[in-house]
């Protein structure tokens, strides 16, 4: 009896010490085993990972779990001072980072920092513009953003990425307003674009129908693309295209942080460094799920020539003066924001 | 005395087990979320004030009311377009099929049960796109001259859901069919009614019941499925299950979602006490 038990003992000992687990929620870029292995090989831990869309779904998730379930938090760039206020993220230690090398317009001190704390750090950012079939439609049709809703050219030819904060973003844009000033005034002006553009629409789509409407040609243009739509197909579909069109694009950041909960932060911490190095960064840039660039500059010399073109890595300077950052709106300007959308959808 | 209260005891322990259940699992939870209705998102805060601002919103609000509509339209249309497609199908495999093949016809029926419910509705986008399989054929066949618009558009919806509801109506229909006594159709025949006769004043009467409990519940699947409607029609519009999820995905807002679930269960009830009721009228 005594030798069952005290194998049963070690036999849980050996499970727990096996069971070094890190618990991430994330973007479903993070899910590509080619970006994950090589950490939990080099630590000998997996991995979970839950991926999720939306911030909302991300917190309605915490909420229902228990403190410390939780290790690693990939969230939207905005939406981390959210999360700070709800006291969700742990104070990161800058100097172990690799702050000097992220792009310095990526670094965005104002939504990352709190009281001289930092709580995120951006790894991977890009656009939400205009992908395109360039084989289909002439880049210059597309040079004037308000065309997608005034011009009935592209009466059926184009679907929307149903996300309302870039497209709106995009729209306002268009009709020449800047995002981070958006106010409950603009939104008639916003919903009546959003309506004219859904009668132009084939249909709206999610992440994963963004890149199908493309490659199957269901759609020649999709609102709200850019290079997470159509860089992983360049190099079947060299006629998928993407560009920034001339009142500009909406730039979006994912960042990483650790849980304040976390029982395991200097696992989640490695975790962070491993993603934050050129070699994690490259391999999140080229995640099987989607690509984009990465906020670390050195990763430039372990990504391919062809996946920097790809994701046009010589151009960011100027892409980057022409991008605006996502609406950040306040609780009821979001919900004002959602109900456009959603009347938007209903047409 | 002793004797009626020990039988009135064994009655209840017996069905203590599903009252507990059905305690635990529908009675709390619904009043959890009739009670959660009633509060207000306010900013990105829930505050637990009790009104009916919920559902006010929810009906002065012509895009959400049209999300009922549509879930409305779209699920009487399945329903009757999968009744009267399954009817013909039971039929055909109880009465025609030989019985040592009815087994192999019907696990030919249920066959697209087998795979996942998201990958064939995905399967179906590929069938019904602009250069999907349909309109390849077609095109091949010289049937049309341009492809059909059919992906993304409510009629995508409903073939997704007519493939999903007809194999499950069939089974029950079938089910009914073979309870079917052959007594009364051979005397409706012995007594000089020609097969159409005995199908419309003999089979089908007898049968109705059936079809009802199974129309029944392809409307309750129906109506509640947010996944057919956001795969196979690609947002052109929107079904109350959708809204319901956006508030919960985009907005947190579990207060309004619960309200809009609150009226999706109404519009559930009043089609089971519909239902109930002409069941109750057959019988008498």
């Amino acid at each position: 009896m005594r030798t069952i038990l005290l194998a049963t003992v070690a036999a849980l000992a050996v499970t727990g010490a096996r069971a070094a687990e890190l618990n991430a929620l994330v973007w479903c870029d993070h899910t590509d085993p080619a970006l994950i292995e090589p950490f939990e090989k080099a630590h000998g831990v997996k991995v979970n990972l839950k991926e999720y869309e939306g911030t909302g779904t991300a917190l309605s998730l915490v909420e229902q779990s228990r403190p410390g379930d939780w290790d690693v938090f990939v969230i939207d760039g905005i939406d981390v001072p959210r999360a700070i206020d709800a006291g969700l993220l742990a104070p990161l230690p800058e100097a172990e980072l690799p702050m000097a090398d992220i792009f310095p317009e990526l670094v965005m001190a104002e939504n990352h920092t709190r009281d001289g704390k930092t709580y995120a750090v951006t790894e991977k950012f890009g656009y939400n513009t205009i992908s395109y079939n360039k084989a289909k439609v002439d880049a210059a049709a597309l040079a004037d953003v308000t065309a997608l809703w005034t011009d009935e050219a592209f009466e059926g030819r184009i679907a929307i990425y149903d996300y309302y904060l870039p497209v709106i973003g995009l729209v306002a844009m268009g009709l020449g307003k800047e995002t981070a000033e958006l106010t409950a005034d603009d939104l008639p002006a916003i919903r009546e674009a959003l309506i004219a553009m859904k009668r132009n629409a084939r249909s709206v789509v999610d992440v994963v129908s963004s890149q199908t409407v493309l490659a199957t040609g269901e759609v020649d243009v999709l609102v709200g693309g850019g290079e997470w739509v159509t860089a992983i197909l360049a190099a079947e579909q060299p006629e998928l295209d993407w560009m920034i069109p001339e009142q500009g694009a909406v730039r979006w950041s994912q960042s990483i942080g650790i849980f304040a909960d976390s029982e395991k932060k200097d696992l989640a911490l490695e975790f962070v460094k491993y993603i934050l190095s050129p070699e994690g960064q490259a391999r999140l840039a080229t995640s099987s799920c989607y690509w984009a660039m990465p906020a670390n500059a050195k990763a430039g010399a372990v990504l391919s020539d062809q996946q920097k073109a790809a994701l046009r890595w010589d151009d960011q300077a100027e892409y980057l003066k022409r991008a605006q950052l996502y609406p950040a709106p306040d609780g009821d300007l979001d919900a004002a924001m959602q109900d456009v959308w959603t009347e938007m959808l209903q047409q | 005395m002793s004797a009626e209260r020990a039988e009135r005891r064994r009655a209840w322990a017996a069905v203590a087990p599903a009252l507990v259940w059905t305690c635990a699992f529908f009675v709390v939870p619904f009043a959890i979320m009739a009670a959660m209705s009633l509060w207000q998102r306010q900013g990105r805060e829930v505050v637990r004030v009790w009104d009916l601002s919920n559902y006010h919103a929810f009906f002065s609000k012509p895009h959400l009311v049209g999300a009922l509509w549509n879930s409305l339209e779209i699920t009487l249309a399945v329903t009757a377009i999968s009744v009267a497609l399954a009817y013909p199908l039971a039929w055909i495999i109880a009465e025609l099929v030989p019985r040592r093949f009815q087994r192999l016809a019907l696990m030919l029926a249920v066959l697209p049960f087998w795979t996942s419910y998201v990958v064939r509705s995905y399967a179906w986008t590929l069938v019904l796109a602009k250069n999907g399989v349909l309109n390849q054929v077609l095109l091949g066949m010289g049937a049309i001259a341009e492809p059909l618009e059919i992906s993304a558009t409510r009629t995508a919806t409903v073939i997704g859901f007519v493939h999903f509801f007809v194999m499950l109506l069939t089974l029950t229909i079938y089910a009914n069919l073979l309870q079917l006594p052959p007594n009364y159709r051979r005397a409706a025949a012995d007594l000089g009614a020609g097969p159409l006769r005995v199908f419309w004043h003999i089979t089908l009467p007898l049968t109705l019941p059936g079809v009802m409990v199974g129309a029944f519940l392809t409307f309750v699947l129906c109506i509640g499925d947010y996944i057919t409607p956001q795969i196979l029609g690609g947002n052109s519009e929107l079904v109350l299950p959708q809204v319901i999820m956006l508030q919960l995905g985009r907005g947190a807002d579990l207060p309004m979602a619960a309200a809009l679930s609150i009226v999706l269960m109404a519009v559930v009830t009043l089609a089971w006490l519909g239902c109930a009721r002409w069941l109750r009228l057959e019988r008498a």
